[in-house]
């Protein structure tokens, strides 16, 4: 078992390296120099070769990252070239918004999916099924640039329930939570759907309702726990998604978060505002992946066993 | 059985029907009188006339001719990304599963590390850094879009090159050119054509996340993604706006998941 998990660790450290490695890259594919992207064509020469320094661009590449990992080693992250503030702390205050919302999201995808999915397999390919797939296809068919004006309009322009951007209070989360979460609540309704009807055929099913069980207490407490694993991977592998989606959620509603961090410093060139934030976003989702990967191995030894 | 197939079917036809529609007025945006950024100020944000059957955006251009040219963007780039992701994703993946050893265990170390970047994040910040274009746009999505084609082609030729016909063929004395070309690749279409349509739904999409984020196509070239932005500004005086390229867009990634999941139940032989 210690193995097992010891071996998703070590290969999850190769992953975040390559991660850093291509983090560090970013700045160097830029095409032409650039200090000149950053600072932009009228900048002077003095400026210019300031940035240069500051940013160590007039090193070797090899000794460049060499000690971008040593200052990632101190948690140095650097300082914004727009508001000259350490990046870290910049980060520390985007980060609860960002949470806040993912965790609203991931709530919403819940509420909506579980009774979706249960519905949709006890009915099977009736009214009750067709419909709650067609809303499936439809949530993941929907962008969440397109659903959140669309929910603006619904609810804040027409029905004014809600605020239409901004981050005041719980009202506020309820049309972000809702715009981020519908895709997953789509993908996650399928997926409870396809493995609550694989395990329905099974025999201890067929025992449960022999013994004279309801159907409540069937799915709840027999079919629900065995058809969970398959879930619970893809709620690992879909937070990723999560929070690539509430990059372009938090632009729509003005949200105050890390997304909304990672655009404004890629309009105003701030690069290692830029790197910092597509290496925590990734970092995290690696962080969680490895995380169900050992999860899924502790509940399911027929997993660590077949590596 | 029969009202499976019926049920496939129908989906299929529908989806199919919607994008040869679709296929159709792109191909022939370049020969069709459009005025995309023509502005005329007596029209801003009016509804339908006779001229512009979908009304007029905050700048009076007609509406109807940007979501064609919009659909041009949109498809240019989606078939731009998919062709070259799928050359280069599969060329990667199969060779280094044929090939096996040292560098199938670097390749699949490197898928890892791309496959770590959620969704279209890396794509963002790459279009961001490189500045706007179609050209940059199609760069970014496809060193994002690669690795799923190369893990997906990977995976099957892994198993493919254990079989009988492969041995046989090796065994024969046939070059492992001849091999892969003949006796591998032939056996990986059927999995990669529905990666490959859901990779035209999700570049689409793609495209238009990165265009609304204004890290995409460049103004005034019209994108749906684009469109949906400028349209939100005036969600209360013009929602049609947003209303559509909304539709549009949801209309094309619709057809497009459909045909991959009907796809993927007709090749179903557990079905």
């Amino acid at each position: 078992m210690s193995g097992y998990i010891l071996c998703r660790i070590f290969s999850a450290l190769i992953v975040i390296f390559g991660v850093v490695f291509i983090v560090f890259m970013l700045i160097h594919m830029v095409p032409g120099d650039p200090v000149e992207v950053m600072l932009g064509e009228s900048a002077s020469s003095v400026d210019r070769e300031m940035l240069r320094q500051t940013l160590g661009l007039d090193k070797p590449l090899t000794e460049q990252f060499y000690q971008y990992l040593y200052k990632l080693s101190q948690f140095d992250l650097g300082t914004s070239l727009h508001s000259k503030q350490p990046v870290s702390e910049l980060l520390v205050e985007r980060i609860p918004p960002t949470v806040e919302l993912t965790l609203a999201a991931l709530l919403v995808a819940f509420l909506m999916a579980f009774p979706l999915g249960i519905l949709a397999a006890l009915k099977k390919d009736r009214w009750q099924d067709t419909t709650a797939m067609t809303f499936s296809l439809l949530g993941i068919s929907i962008p969440n640039f397109l659903m959140g004006p669309l929910l603006i309009l619904l609810f804040s322009i027409m029905l004014g329930w809600f605020p239409v951007s901004g981050r005041d209070g719980l009202i506020s989360l309820v049309l972000p939570a809702l715009t981020l979460g519908t895709a997953l609540a789509a993908i996650l309704s399928r997926m409870i759907r396809a493995s609550l009807l694989e395990v329905l055929n099974e025999d201890y099913i067929r025992t449960a309702r022999a013994k004279g069980l309801g159907t409540a207490r069937v799915i709840g407490l027999h079919a629900l726990k065995n058809a969970m694993l398959p879930v619970v991977t893809l709620i690992g592998l879909q937070i990723g998604a999560l929070l690539a989606g509430a990059v372009i959620t938090e632009m729509v509603f003005s949200w105050p978060g890390l997304g909304q961090l990672t655009i404004e410093s890629i309009q105003k060139r701030d690069y290692p505002v830029v790197q910092a934030c597509i290496l925590l976003i990734s970092t995290t989702y690696v962080i969680i992946n490895t995380l169900t990967d050992i999860v899924y191995g502790v509940l399911d030894p027929r997993i660590r066993l077949s590596r | 059985m029969i009202k499976c197939i019926s049920g496939y079917n129908m989906r299929f036809y529908f989806s199919i029907s919607v994008l040869s529609v679709w296929l159709l007025m792109v191909i022939l945006v370049p020969v069709m009188d459009l005025h995309p950024n023509s502005i005329v100020l007596e029209k801003i944000l009016k509804t339908a006339d006779q001229n512009s059957i979908f009304g007029y955006d905050d700048l009076g251009r007609p509406l109807f001719d940007r979501l064609m040219a919009g659909a041009y963007t949109s498809f240019t780039v989606a078939f731009g990304v998919v062709l070259v992701s799928l050359l280069v994703g599969t060329s990667i993946g199969v060779i280094s599963a044929y090939a096996g050893g040292r560098w199938d265990h670097l390749m699949v170390r490197i898928i890892d590390i791309f496959m770590a970047f959620p969704g279209i994040l890396l794509a963002i910040a790459l279009s961001g850094l490189m500045g706007p274009g179609i050209t940059n746009v199609i760069i970014a999505l496809s060193v994002v879009g690669w690795v799923g084609f190369a893990r997906l082609s990977r995976a099957q030729v892994m198993s493919i090159k254990q079989s009988e016909h492969v041995l046989s063929a090796r065994s024969l004395g046939a070059s492992h050119s001849r091999i892969i070309i003949y006796h591998i690749l032939p056996l990986t279409i059927a999995p990669l054509l529905i990666e490959l349509t859901f990779g035209i739904a999700s570049v689409v999409i793609a495209e238009a996340g990165l265009s609304f984020l204004g890290l995409g196509i460049q103004a005034p070239e019209a994108s749906w993604g684009s469109m949906i932005r400028d349209g939100s500004q005036y969600l209360l005086m013009a929602p049609h706006m947003v209303l559509v390229p909304g539709i549009a867009l949801m209309m094309v990634v619709l057809a497009v998941n459909m045909l991959g999941d009907s796809i993927r139940d007709m090749l179903d032989v557990k079905r």
